[in-house]
């Protein structure tokens, strides 16, 4: 049969044509290299930053146990003590907050673009939010320190500079991505599923509640843990609305600052080498394990997934 | 599986070598300084048409202002203006990685700067000023008072005399220089109490133009209508009265040079200041001439009369 031939014999004329000796042979270095280089990336970014990351530990003698317990952060003073619980918290609640708010948002989104109008979705949603998804993170923290900061400051109170406000400006970027992938995840579950539930009589919410989800939750898990990820990283946008202060907040009114606020606002002042920059690579590293964990989270569900 | 793993060793091995490189630019930073010079000075003196200038972002608009002048008077010449904030600039430009390094602080104020080697070349004066939401009501403070503002004693515009507001701090970030001149020069030395920190001066103008009761710090320059100036103890902040000495609040912006320049680096300083620019761009730029300052600073913040 001429279709269980192997491509490399099949392509054997053509191969002869073209000016490369082997088409063969250089179309598996330019794959093979493309893949080394991602792999080589990856572990240079990793190892570089832990090099840097662990010298506020070795070289400028930072104890550990105060860096990741104490609140206490003033780098730049006379008797400098670098307790970073406060910005450790402060990642955490905005990424853990974010994503209970927008779990329920964007797989009921997905759900209603896959399920309940799937054409209309189709046509209309899923351009919208990958339009979303596109718009740059300044975009929504400078809408957020014009509009959200002084409606939170009129209508709730407080100065309007908040966790609450860092957590709304981060959930409605990650609302699109976690909409997306939770659609993707439906949209992969076989149609026999669909088919065989409304043959059973089951009605179309019986057959979402009862068969879609459960089938679907390692898919749907996944969405919102990238969605974490992206969350964790963002600083831009944050920095703009959630006050900076190095204060632990007392409730979603206070100001507060995140790992990555801390990093932006430092890194251009401080001189390479000094304490003060080197808890800066600490924080980096910090946030680099967080996104590590979360990645590892989607690869144990994705293993996880059965159909 | 055996190409998998030949290709994990290729990738242990390369990891390996990059992690002793990056061990050994480490050590080549701290230690072989003078090995670093000698380079340096080959390289402007081989290419003597290109300048390479990093530091503070406050001073990027100045400084690229004044090389696009130089560049049209010497269409010879090329000159990269970067920003990366003080601390970026002076450990470059102690590395030798770039010819002039930008800094709004003394080389002498940060620690792991060798100060002794780089030489100062003091471009322009910055002034800066507290600055307040229009509402507040109050527009002159005595330093007293503005020290209790700012370490959190007063809390409200109604104790000076002002509308019943609550005061809102805007800072900058721990590091940064604008924050280090208001912290020794307003508040003699007071470490700010917690508040809201942002890095950029047009960030910290929106946000006390629209948070009622805010007040924050901000370069001359930075004033317009939607914010109001303070006077400190009945003194205007003008860039008359920080010539003559009566405003204590201003900086000198450096630039730095690793040893003593010639050729291109050093042509491009003596333009800077030339009567032809201190007098016009120098001042259209927001800054005060350095040379019709009547007083003069030392780096432990000692003011002398000039001459």
């Amino acid at each position: 049969m001429e279709t269980n031939l192997r491509a490399s014999e099949r392509l054997v004329r053509k191969s002869r044509k073209l000016s490369l000796k082997n088409p063969e042979r250089n179309g598996k270095i330019v794959v093979y290299t493309a893949a080394f280089l991602t792999v080589v990336a990856t572990l240079a970014v990793t190892v570089f930053l832990a090099q840097r990351g662990l010298q506020s530990f070795y070289m400028s003698d930072i104890n550990p146990l105060e860096f990741f317990t104490s609140t206490n952060w003033n780098p730049s003073g006379d008797n400098p003590t670098y307790g970073a619980l406060i910005f450790i918290f402060g990642s955490l609640a905005v990424t853990l907050a974010s994503a209970v708010i927008v779990a329920p948002l964007g797989i009921g989104a997905a759900i209603f673009m896959t399920e309940i109008a799937p054409s209309w979705g189709k046509k209309v949603l899923q351009p919208v939010i990958e339009i979303l998804v596109g718009i740059p993170s300044v975009i929504y923290g400078y809408i957020g320190l014009t509009v959200l900061v002084p409606f939170i400051r009129e209508q709730v109170g407080g100065s309007g500079y908040s966790l609450m406000a860092g957590i709304v400006v981060v959930s409605v970027m990650i609302l699109p991505t976690v909409t997306t992938l939770s659609a993707d995840a439906l949209n992969r579950l076989p149609n026999g599923l669909r088919s065989s539930s409304y043959a059973l009589g089951a009605t179309r919410w019986q057959t979402i509640r009862r068969v879609l989800l459960p089938a679907a939750i390692p898919g749907l898990l996944t969405a919102v843990i990238l969605g974490m990820a992206r969350a964790i990283g963002e600083a831009l946008a944050i920095q703009m609305v959630i006050g900076n202060t190095e204060l632990l907040p007392g409730s979603l009114l206070d100001p507060t600052a995140t790992m990555t606020t801390i990093i932006t606002l430092n890194m251009g002042h401080t001189t390479f080498g000094s304490a003060e920059n080197n808890v800066l690579w600490t924080l980096g590293l910090i946030l680099l394990a967080i996104s590590y964990l979360l990645v590892m989270a989607v690869r144990f569900l994705g293993a996880r997934r059965k159909i | 599986m055996k190409k998998h793993a030949f290709m994990m060793l290729v990738g242990v091995v390369m990891l390996t070598v990059l992690a002793a490189c990056g061990g050994g630019n480490g050590e080549e930073a701290s230690g072989e300084v003078d090995s670093t010079n000698d380079e340096d000075a080959e390289a402007t003196g081989g290419d003597s048409d290109s300048l390479t200038i990093a530091g503070s972002s406050a001073m990027q608009p100045l400084v690229g202002a004044v090389a696009e002048v130089y560049q049209e008077e010497n269409p010879d010449a090329s000159i990269d203006v970067q920003a990366g904030g003080s601390g970026a600039g002076l450990s470059q430009v102690s590395e030798g990685q770039v010819d002039i390094g930008n800094s709004d602080l003394f080389a002498e104020e940060e620690d792991e700067i060798n100060a002794d080697e780089l030489v100062d070349h003091r471009v322009a004066v910055v002034g800066m000023g507290p600055v307040v939401h229009p509402d507040a009501g109050v527009e002159d403070l005595s330093q007293d008072e503005l020290i209790d503002v700012w370490r959190g004693e007063i809390t409200n515009w109604s104790e000076l005399g002002g509308e019943d507001q609550e005061i809102t701090l805007v800072n900058r970030p721990d590091s940064s220089g604008t924050r280090a001149t208001f912290v020794d020069f307003a508040l003699e030395g007071e470490e700010p109490a917690e508040g809201i920190t942002e890095d950029s001066s047009n960030t910290v103008r929106q946000i006390v133009s629209e948070t009622p009761g805010a007040i924050g710090y901000l370069a001359f320059s930075y004033f317009d209508d939607s914010i109001s100036s303070m006077s400190v103890d009945g003194v205007e902040p003008t860039p008359e009265n920080v010539q003559t000495g009566d405003f204590p609040i201003w900086a000198y912006q450096h630039s730095y040079t690793n040893g003593e320049t010639e050729g291109l680096a050093q042509d491009f300083l003596d333009f800077m200041m030339s009567d032809e620019i201190q007098d016009t761009l120098v001042p259209e730029q927001g800054y005060i001439p350095v040379t019709q300052m009547e007083v003069e600073r030392d780096a432990e913040g000692e003011e002398t009369p000039v001459e």
